[in-house]
């Protein structure tokens, strides 16, 4: 839902953005009249960006990182407001607040002194660090920014959870053993393929070998030396596996 | 001989069809209002299963043995047709087998690791059983096609 949401508002503002140009073409029109059709919004309106879920260790820091997009210049007045609600509750408390060119971060609540604020307003960006992670820490973590005169938008959470040891994704494991197998199975069959090709292509040269030296010394008509006994005998080999494997078959 | 052939069908698809439905249905350990499988613990609402390293290792190994038994099928029809009269169906058997140890070994697994997972007073659901009923059924529907020779 979030992701039609996010979609809907990126066409609203590429309508914002088309509108202002002359010249526009007709599907540019068309998508900016449907946007407009179903989101009733204004123009101008901020989009907040954070995770959407974050995993991290106990005794870890960990960095929520917060950025909006806006259609106006980064003004001096833009404010970044982090409010916490833990798992199972239903009140939220405000954590961080930055406003005015200074930051001020919670000093009574849960997060008293393990908060650092290292994002950079000038660039769009309301980061917090949150050192020392507990396992009361799991929670969903609210970050709402404003760029006067740009103040309607929507606030966009992260959920912590805490674990004591990182878990494997689900699906990694399985999805490992089913290539393992299926990977070796593959193999197998093109090692089979393989062996049976080569072997079959040292036949056939042997046999084209042997028949242009046969052809040699009887043009020649004279006692050459004898062919060395391996290729003859290779092809012997050759042949008895080949005799083999059609006895197998006809068991 | 058609007879055969038909029969030995039959039990090729119903070992499948078990496995089938032992792997996807969510019943291998049921209790009170809660059942849980390899995919999903139900109580009143679905969580995905924990994402342990076993589970995972069941999961993988019942979806092999699924694989590997519709190979053996697809094998099967391949070798009737282009196989030698008098020949054996090693290929298809040996596939047929190795399904049946997969099946076995993620029973097993299951067996042994499900304490970790699963509260005393579950017991094991019908999943759980049909996986152990398909794996004799696969292993001796493999040895017949290691033992069948092809005919006419």
């Amino acid at each position: 839902m979030q992701l039609i949401q996010r979609l809907l508002y990126v066409a609203e503002q590429d309508s914002c953005r088309v509108f202002g140009k002359p010249g526009t073409t007709m599907l540019a029109v068309l998508v900016s009249i449907v946007s407009l059709g179903i989101v009733a919004q204004q123009c101008q309106a901020i989009v907040i960006y954070t995770g959407w879920e974050r995993h991290a260790l106990v005794g870890s820091d960990i960095r929520l990182s917060c950025s909006f997009f806006s259609w106006r210049w980064t003004s001096e007045d833009v404010t970044f407001s982090w409010t916490y609600r833990p798992d199972g509750s239903r009140d939220s408390i405000s954590i961080f607040h930055y406003t005015g060119g200074e930051a001020y971060l919670d000093n009574k609540g849960p997060f008293k002194d393990r908060l650092e604020f290292v994002g950079n307003p000038g660039r769009r960006d309301g980061s917090i660090l949150i050192k020392n992670l507990d396992f009361n820490d799991n929670g969903t973590f609210t970050c709402d920014a404003k760029n006067p005169p740009d103040i309607v938008g929507r606030p966009s959470s992260v959920r912590l959870l805490v674990f004591e040891k990182v878990p494997i994704q689900a699906g990694v494991i399985t999805g490992a053993i089913i290539g393992v197998v299926l990977g070796l199975l593959v193999l197998v069959v093109v090692i089979y393929y393989l062996m049976r090709f080569l072997v079959a292509r040292r036949v056939f040269s042997l046999n084209v070998s042997k028949h242009g030296k046969k052809k040699k010394e009887g043009s020649q008509q004279r006692q050459g030396p004898a062919p060395p006994a391996d290729p003859s005998k290779v092809k012997a080999a050759a042949s008895e596996k080949k005799k083999q494997e059609s006895r197998k078959d006809k068991k | 001989m058609l007879i055969l052939l038909l029969g030995i069908i039959l039990l090729h698809i119903a070992a499948l069809v078990l496995l089938f439905v032992s792997t996807i249905v969510s019943a291998w350990t049921t209790g009170k209002g809660s059942t849980s499988d390899l995919w999903v613990n139900c109580t009143t609402s679905c969580v995905p299963a924990s994402a342990g390293e076993w589970i995972q290792a069941v999961q993988a190994l019942m979806i092999l043995s699924i694989i590997f038994s519709c190979l053996a099928l697809f094998l099967f029809f391949c070798q009737l047709f282009t196989l030698q009269k008098g020949g054996r169906f090693f290929l298809t058997g040996a596939f047929q087998i190795l399904a049946s140890l997969f099946v076995m070994s993620g029973a097993i697994i299951y067996t042994v690791m499900s304490p970790q997972w699963v509260p005393e007073t579950d017991t094991f659901g019908y999943s759980y059983i049909l996986a152990w009923v398909a794996f004799p059924l696969v292993l001796i529907s493999g040895l017949i096609y290691v033992i069948l020779r092809k005919r006419e």
